[in-house]
């Protein structure tokens, strides 16, 4: 933690601040009162005010780490599984992994009718990658930014989903994916689709293109910014309910109650939350692949 | 709660675990998965087929278990007929036998009647002789009356 004794709102700040690498302006006064040369410099923030000051050339190191470390766990164990995969009996994790990857397929193959190699493994993807992302809210919030505060590490948010960077990345690749396969596939009518509905007349073409881009654009938005703003809130309350165990011993019964509910309520949450991510994205890309 | 270069990382990272997925998670896994559905479809059609082999076999056992019964009582009423006709030529044989047997003794007392006849016959003439001289009270030439002797002995 930063300071001995952090207020309430402290405690939520410092909980809610990544650690962030990134390039100070020159002549920046830091928290210790040392001043940013000219032409500025790449350093680590030492709290919120020297990462919001960083802009946009900032990296969340934290968010970065555990979303890739977490991303190797995904293609370790499902390359580990698929190393194994024979067509004997299945057995264990082996048979856990191919639970998943069916789920997958059927989803995929309910939702989207075209030819296309490359949506399964990116609903399978974004599903597990998404679940374990999501699954770090159900570790103990003060947990692992503690043991890392030992280590001299003094910010630390380990559910990247948490942060709208890493949402709205995925997003965004998946908003490039629309476009691509939208030109790709309808080529033309992709234009046409833009200026032509709902209004089919060219006298209404600016309405049409404007209410279609806003449509467009909307789907990565609601996309990225509906798994953050989920696990977000989920991550807040977790947060909360730990700064309840420091009300005083009376509160410790209802903050473990507390606890342990949003826990169990929350599994479902982070399941819901991957699922949703992988379905729309499913969604997306078919709406992409058809004609109309 | 910035936006920052986190996105372009993510996004990167976002593109190299998919294409991961995509060469060498996705195609295996599901290969296997779905050569394991055709094993066990497989496997399946095998079973039936199996069962199915099965009931025919036992038909065919059933068949062939009454063909066997069929015959089997076939072959006894041909075995016992055999042995009836076979007492019987049994039979016949002996009754044949015997009337050879019995022939063949009646034969054997013929020619020892006869015998015994011829001998008698020739004794008788001894004897009429003997008598006839007993009577007569003289030799008798027996050249002299071996015609009236012979016709004597024949007569017997």
């Amino acid at each position: 933690m930063a300071g001995e004794n952090p207020t309430i709102s402290e405690y939520i700040i410092h909980h809610l601040t990544n650690l962030t690498y990134g390039k100070l302006p020159g002549g920046f006064e830091r928290e210790d009162g040392s001043i940013i040369a000219d032409g500025g410099a790449w350093v680590m923030a030492h709290g919120g005010a020297e990462s919001s000051a960083m802009g946009f050339n900032a990296i969340h190191v934290d968010s970065m780490a555990w979303s890739i470390g977490l991303g190797l766990i995904f293609c370790w164990l499902f390359r580990s599984v698929a190393k194994k995969a024979e067509t004997g009996v299945p057995s264990g994790f082996l048979n856990l992994v191919e639970m998943v990857v069916e789920f997958v397929d059927s989803t995929v193959r309910d939702t989207f009718h075209g030819n296309n190699k490359l949506i399964a493994p990116l609903a399978l993807t974004v599903f597990v990658w998404v679940f374990l992302m999501n699954l770090m809210d159900l570790i103990p919030v003060d947990l692992i930014p503690t043991l890392l505060g030992f280590a001299g590490v003094h910010f630390q948010k380990i559910v990247p989903s948490t942060d709208p960077n890493i949402t709205l990345g995925m997003a965004v690749g998946v908003f490039i994916l629309m476009l691509y396969y939208s030109i790709k596939v309808k080529g033309f009518g992709f234009v046409k689709e833009l200026t032509m509905n709902p209004f089919n007349h060219w006298m209404f073409i600016p309405v049409n293109l404007f209410m279609e881009v806003v449509g467009l654009l909307a789907k990565p938005f609601s996309l990225g910014l509906r798994l953050f703003g989920n696990l977000y809130a989920g991550e807040m309350i977790f947060i909360l309910i730990a700064a309840l165990f420091s009300a005083g011993w009376i509160w410790l019964i209802p903050a473990g109650l507390l606890q342990l509910g949003w826990s169990i309520f929350h599994i479902l949450v982070i399941v819901l939350q991957a699922f949703i991510f992988m379905v729309l994205t499913i969604v997306y890309l078919s709406m992409a692949h058809e004609d109309h | 709660m910035n936006i920052n270069l986190t996105l372009f990382g993510q996004m990167a990272a976002f593109v190299c675990f998919v294409l991961f997925c995509m060469k060498y998670v996705w195609p295996p896994i599901l290969a296997a998965m779905q050569e394991r559905t055709e094993k066990i479809a497989d496997g399946l059609a095998a079973a039936d087929r199996a069962n199915h082999d099965l009931e025919l076999a036992q038909e065919k056992a059933v068949e062939r278990l009454k063909e066997a019964k069929t015959e089997a009582s076939g072959i006894v009423d041909a075995a016992n007929k055999r042995a009836s006709q076979i007492v019987d030529e049994a039979k016949e044989a002996a009754v044949v036998e015997g009337d050879r047997v019995k022939a063949s003794a009646q034969s054997d007392i013929d020619q020892e009647i006869n015998r015994a006849r011829e001998q008698l016959r020739g004794q008788v003439a001894t004897l009429a002789l003997a008598g006839a001289e007993k009577v007569l009270g003289a030799a008798i030439d027996r050249e002299a009356h071996a015609d009236l002797v012979d016709k004597l002995a024949s007569e017997l």
